[in-house]
């Protein structure tokens, strides 16, 4: 499997093609949103909501062979379509990769300033959340 | 007389500029609207030439800037037409001035069993002192509620009155929705039973002539930085008489006639109730925005931004997939809406890609959010450097944006 570094660069590399016009990069992150794989139904709980003032992330994981699984859905398009990024990137990977992953491509795609808002985007937290889950699974394996 | 936008547009330099590659539209006038080059020049030349501490100073700037600071408040009590400057009070803004309120006349009237209305269509700073109060001291919070347009229903805010009612405490014009809501009437009914009025004018003192004697309300708050003022500054009006027989909000300098270990007793009003060095800078400069506000004439900015709204409200009623909340006969400035089948965070995003300022969300009103079963609106919200072509560029963007899910 390519590293981290390579899947960012590889979309850096895809939104360079629209330059610097934020209009189309917006367009296509929401292009990319709709695509995300549908969140499973029994997983929408109030637990797997990360909150953010506008928008609304649900955030779930499997582990499975040493790799974490992320599962993600949200209520806006641009949050989904960011989430999809993130998944392309995260998801799959050993807890370790995913601790020892810097993301980089978001700034370099332009996108800083709507993570950046924590207030209205739930977006920063689920990073901060994706983490999190990455660390508990590797302090279970530690403990085993 | 018909004003010249363009003149009016030179004044504020922030509105010449580019925002993601496209001329700035700036459309957010009810979260704060921009400053002349008047105000910019005020704040910079207090601090360059005047800056002292006021009252009580034994030397020239000191009285210089005393005699500034005191001018605005001459100014405001004209612009709101109070009796005397006394009767207004200088806080951080419609919130504070709100909070003042509930923890003075408050504290001391509202007691356990007592009644407090407002309305459904209250900002959070507008409830939540209320539920404070409420909750320390055992009173009851009545809301006043609201037909499908945003309308108040007076028929059953005549049915919340009662003995017991001490205060209402209501939105002039509403901030998410636009409604003006009939404040004479709300005042004159609870003046019936005995109850004092507070008006939250955030957004009527930039989009409605003030005339606290005629309204007759109690109390008037509102904030500088939205008419054209800067942040950080509010005004609270009060009668005098009701002021005289309000408790001290903080305790500090200025506040005090003479302090003893034993005892304090209070200055009078206004300063009873400014505690501690005031925003001096930020309320001298306010001057120059009340004068700009008053050169142009309030009557000539209001048939400008209503002008404005209608043809705002006419276009995009024509966007297929354009769903406007709150449709009350009388309303003011702002348009809030939603784009079917799209969340107002992804549309607002998407205006802005095109160089569009709007606000999106619950608008700090989510009581009022869940009244309509809606999680928040975009809200474009109109001032007097507005243009029609603005207008024209919302629209066109708009109509793109709908066009994505509403084909």
């Amino acid at each position: 499997m390519t590293d981290t570094r390579e899947i960012q660069d590889e979309i850096i590399d895809e939104f360079s093609i629209l330059g610097d016009d934020k209009e189309s990069t917006i367009y296509y992150i929401m292009e990319i949103g709709n695509k995300l794989p549908p969140f499973p139904e029994n997983e929408r709980t109030d637990e797997n909501i990360i909150k953010g003032c506008q928008s609304k992330v649900w955030l779930t994981t499997k582990f499975e062979n040493n790799r974490v699984i992320y599962l993600a859905d949200s209520n806006t398009d641009i949050t989904k379509g960011l989430i999809s990024l993130l998944i392309r990137v995260l998801s799959h990977r050993t807890p370790k990769e995913i601790l020892d992953t810097e993301l980089y491509f978001i700034d370099r795609i332009g996108m800083s300033g709507i993570i950046g808002s924590q207030r209205s985007n739930g977006l920063a937290s689920m990073i901060k959340q994706m983490k999190l889950f990455a660390l508990a699974y590797q302090q279970s394996q530690l403990n085993v | 007389m018909g004003l010249n936008i363009n003149d009016i547009r030179n004044q504020f330099p922030v509105l010449h500029q580019e925002v993601n590659g496209k001329p700035l539209v700036y459309l957010d006038n009810a979260a704060t609207t921009h400053k002349p080059q008047s105000v910019i020049d005020a704040l910079s030349n207090y601090y360059q030439k005047d800056n002292s501490n006021i009252h009580r100073g034994a030397h020239t700037l000191a009285a210089r800037a005393t005699d500034y600071f005191e001018k605005t408040r001459l100014m405001i009590q004209q612009f709101t037409n109070a009796r005397e400057p006394e009767e207004i009070i200088f806080t951080k803004g419609t919130t504070e001035s709100i909070n003042l309120v509930a923890s003075t006349f408050g504290r001391k009237y509202v007691q356990s069993g007592d009644e407090i209305i407002i309305s459904a269509l209250e900002h959070h700073s507008n409830i939540v002192p209320w539920q404070m109060l409420c909750e320390e001291k055992g009173a009851v919070l009545k809301i006043i509620p609201i037909n499908d347009k945003g309308e108040l229903l007076l028929e059953e805010y005549d049915k919340l009155l009662s003995p017991r009612t001490k205060l209402v405490s209501v939105v002039h014009v509403s901030n998410a929705l636009g409604t003006v809501n009939p404040v004479n009437y709300i005042i004159k009914k609870a003046h019936e039973v005995g109850a004092k009025v507070l008006l939250d004018g955030a957004q009527s003192s930039s989009h409605l002539t003030i005339d606290v004697q005629q309204l007759d309300c109690d109390f008037f708050a509102f904030s500088a930085h939205k008419i054209y003022g800067p942040t950080g500054l509010g005004v609270l009006y009060g009668k005098r008489e009701v002021l005289e027989a309000m408790p001290p909000y903080m305790g500090g300098g200025e506040m005090i006639k003479e302090v003893t270990f034993e005892k304090t007793t209070y200055n009078d009003i206004p300063f009873k109730f400014e505690a501690g060095t005031p925003n001096i800078a930020d309320v001298i400069a306010f001057q120059k925005a009340l004068e700009f506000v008053n050169g142009l004439g309030k009557a000539n900015m209001v048939a400008h931004e209503n002008e404005i709204l209608r043809y705002a409200d006419e276009k995009l009623r024509t966007i297929n997939g354009y769903l406007p909340v709150g449709e009350a006969k009388e309303k003011v400035s702002i348009l809030s809406f939603l784009i079917q089948g799209m969340h107002p965070f992804d549309v607002g995003m998407m205006l802005d890609a095109g160089g569009i300022a709007v606000r999106t969300g619950h608008h700090c009103t989510q009581p009022l959010m869940n009244r309509f079963q809606i999680e928040g609106t975009v809200r474009a919200s109109f001032s007097v450097y507005n243009t029609e072509e603005e207008v024209d560029i919302l629209y066109q963007s708009l109509h793109k944006i709908a066009k994505l899910k509403n084909k």
